[in-house]
């Protein structure tokens, strides 16, 4: 009986918690489905209006008196082509950093691994505009590679690689030698199977990372053509219902990724069996 | 570290070499360059620079607005930690006890980690707008409440608006660690001691230490740094300057004011107390938890 009651207790919690997280999120995408007059007449809504695909359309394809050059659509390829740019090559620069600290016996191996991580400690909001004069005089402000390579400086994932690579068995080393395999060859043929769901994981959480990025695309994109999702929020005008609806579908992208791939990403990232 | 291992050969630097160039190029010759800058003053004319020591240092340190950006930025972090972890802790709890729909409730509680804080700065703007925010109205019924004019509610506006995704993350984190500790402790616990409210505080809470520290310095940094898209899209500093992070203030006087000399020397300031702050936790906090 007790504990039928504080299961009880447990679930009402819980129930509080996800509705503090989804009422905010619900009123802004069923506000998102009325007419501008509805709400600013009569403000948020609780319950879906008729507008949505009016409202929704819209802003995907308008082009011209909302965003002067670029759809709403052309932005969502942008933060796509910047996100996944990022994912991949952070993830496969760190896994290869990651294998070199592990993997192999030097006199400089303390030396290599702070060079690495002490980067941790500065994050690019404290570099901000040094990394934009580089940027500019390399050439590479308004461009993709601009917005995904100083974003991918990162050692975060090289960090959880080597922490998953000091895990694995000294056994798989001997076994690889004894059958003949060169660093190479154990490190694509062994080693990397291995790490897949530390793989994924990694994408995962430096997809969202890069998809989320707000600061470094303000700065490095003065041409409307590289504008990302999340830093035309600031950028957006128009009618509060189109940017109630631009709000909410570039939340869609990321929360989507996470609720799909959940399992993989806690696994990666907790090490789960 | 391993005790089977290759000789170390030039095919080291081969894996080695993407990420050390891009760290040195787009990292390492930036901080550099952020040093260059907070030791050096451009003249009024832009004709060149010159070496002046500390000066940008001991300008910002008498500058008033800098003290009131650490001064936010102290507060804002620890509020941050505090509601974030207790939270994130409490609804932890309660979805380890439960025996059912234990991976809904994950679900439901996983998904806002994803968003980007400008994202949710965005849409706490519209809670917050004078015009139709319910929370305005809300708050404002019941004290006055005025984020443009009043700098104790623009802070309850931001820590509002900061807190709301970060207690995902840290519920996350903290039912990994729930989840994490053996079945047979909570067993042999449960037989000691049956207040459950008690062994919570003397059993599971210890074995959560190293979950909870990393967690204060995710939600230090997420307070530090993450923040700025939120400040960016909700109060910009208002009343006047008073809800600017050191980052923000940092970003905003060297893109509005263009004193690169100014906001360099406050990069250096943060990256010195990012230092310490984790200095601080490898010395005192490591050394003093258990890890099983």
């Amino acid at each position: 009986m007790t504990r039928f009651i504080t299961s009880g207790f447990s679930h009402f919690i819980l129930f509080i918690g996800i509705l503090i997280m989804i009422v905010p999120v619900w009123m802004i995408f069923a506000s998102s489905t009325h007419t501008g007059l509805t709400i600013n007449t009569q403000g948020l809504q609780m319950f879906l209006g008729d507008s949505f695909y009016e409202n929704y359309l819209r802003v995907l394809l308008y082009k011209g008196g909302f965003f002067k050059e670029i759809t709403a659509l052309k932005m969502f390829l942008n933060s796509f082509i910047m996100a996944t740019g990022v994912a991949i090559l952070s993830v496969i620069t760190s896994l290869m950093a990651a294998y070199a600290l592990v993997y192999y016996r030097t006199k400089y191996a303390t030396l290599l691994f702070w060079i690495i991580f002490v980067t941790i400690l500065v994050p690019l909001e404290l570099r901000i505009f040094p990394t934009y004069s580089v940027m500019a005089e390399l050439n590479l402000v308004n461009s993709y590679f601009g917005l995904i390579v100083p974003i991918s400086a990162s050692a975060i994932a090289t960090l959880f690689f080597r922490q998953f690579y000091k895990t694995v068995p000294d056994e798989l080393l001997e076994s690889a030698k004894l059958d003949g395999a060169n660093t190479w060859r154990f490190f694509v043929d062994f080693l990397v199977p291995l790490s897949k769901t530390m793989i994924v994981a990694m994408l995962i959480f430096m997809f969202v990372f890069g998809y989320n990025q707000y600061l470094w695309p303000l700065l490095v994109t003065s041409s409307e053509q590289y504008w990302t999702v999340v830093m035309g929020l600031k950028m957006m005008s128009g009618s509060i219902v189109h940017r109630f609806a631009f709000v909410m579908m570039s939340m869609v992208p990321p929360i989507l990724i996470i609720i799909v791939l959940q399992k993989h990403f806690i696994k990666g990232v907790f090490q789960d069996k | 570290m391993k005790k089977v291992q290759f000789k170390s050969s030039y095919s080291q630097y081969l894996f080695l070499a993407p990420q050390l160039g891009i760290l040195l190029i787009f990292l390492y010759w930036p901080i550099i360059q952020t040093f260059r800058d907070a030791f050096t003053m451009q003249d009024a004319f832009g004709f060149g620079t010159q070496f002046v020591w500390f000066d940008n240092f001991l300008f910002i340190f008498d500058d008033p607005a800098y003290w009131i950006a650490f001064k936010f930025t102290i507060i804002y972090s620890f509020v941050i930690t505090l509601i974030t972890a207790s939270i994130g802790l409490l609804l932890a709890v309660q979805a380890n006890n439960v025996m059912h729909g234990k991976s809904a409730y994950k679900t439901l509680l996983i998904w806002p980690y994803a968003i980007a804080p400008a994202v949710v700065g965005v849409m706490a703007n519209y809670f917050f707008s004078e015009r139709f925010g319910l929370l305005y109205h809300l708050f404002n019924n019941l004290w006055g409440f005025n984020w443009y004019e009043s700098v104790f509610d623009s802070y309850i506006y931001l820590i509002i608006a900061g807190s709301w995704k970060q207690i995902s993350a840290n519920f996350i984190f903290f039912l990994a660690g729930l989840q994490a500790i053996q079945r047979s402790v909570i067993e042999a616990s449960m037989i000691d001691c049956k207040n459950s409210i008690r062994r919570f505080w003397t059993i599971t809470f210890p074995l959560l230490m190293p979950t909870t520290f990393f967690l204060i310095i995710i939600n230090i940094t997420y307070a530090f740094f993450d923040t700025f898209g939120i400040i960016d899209t909700t109060t910009i500093g208002a009343p006047s300057g008073e809800t600017r992070t050191l980052v923000y203030k940092a970003y905003m006087d060297g893109f509005r004011g263009l004193d690169l000399g100014s906001a360099g020397a406050q990069s250096i300031m943060m990256m010195f107390i990012v230092l310490v702050i984790t200095i601080f936790q490898f010395r005192y906090i490591e050394g003093r938890i258990h890890y099983n």
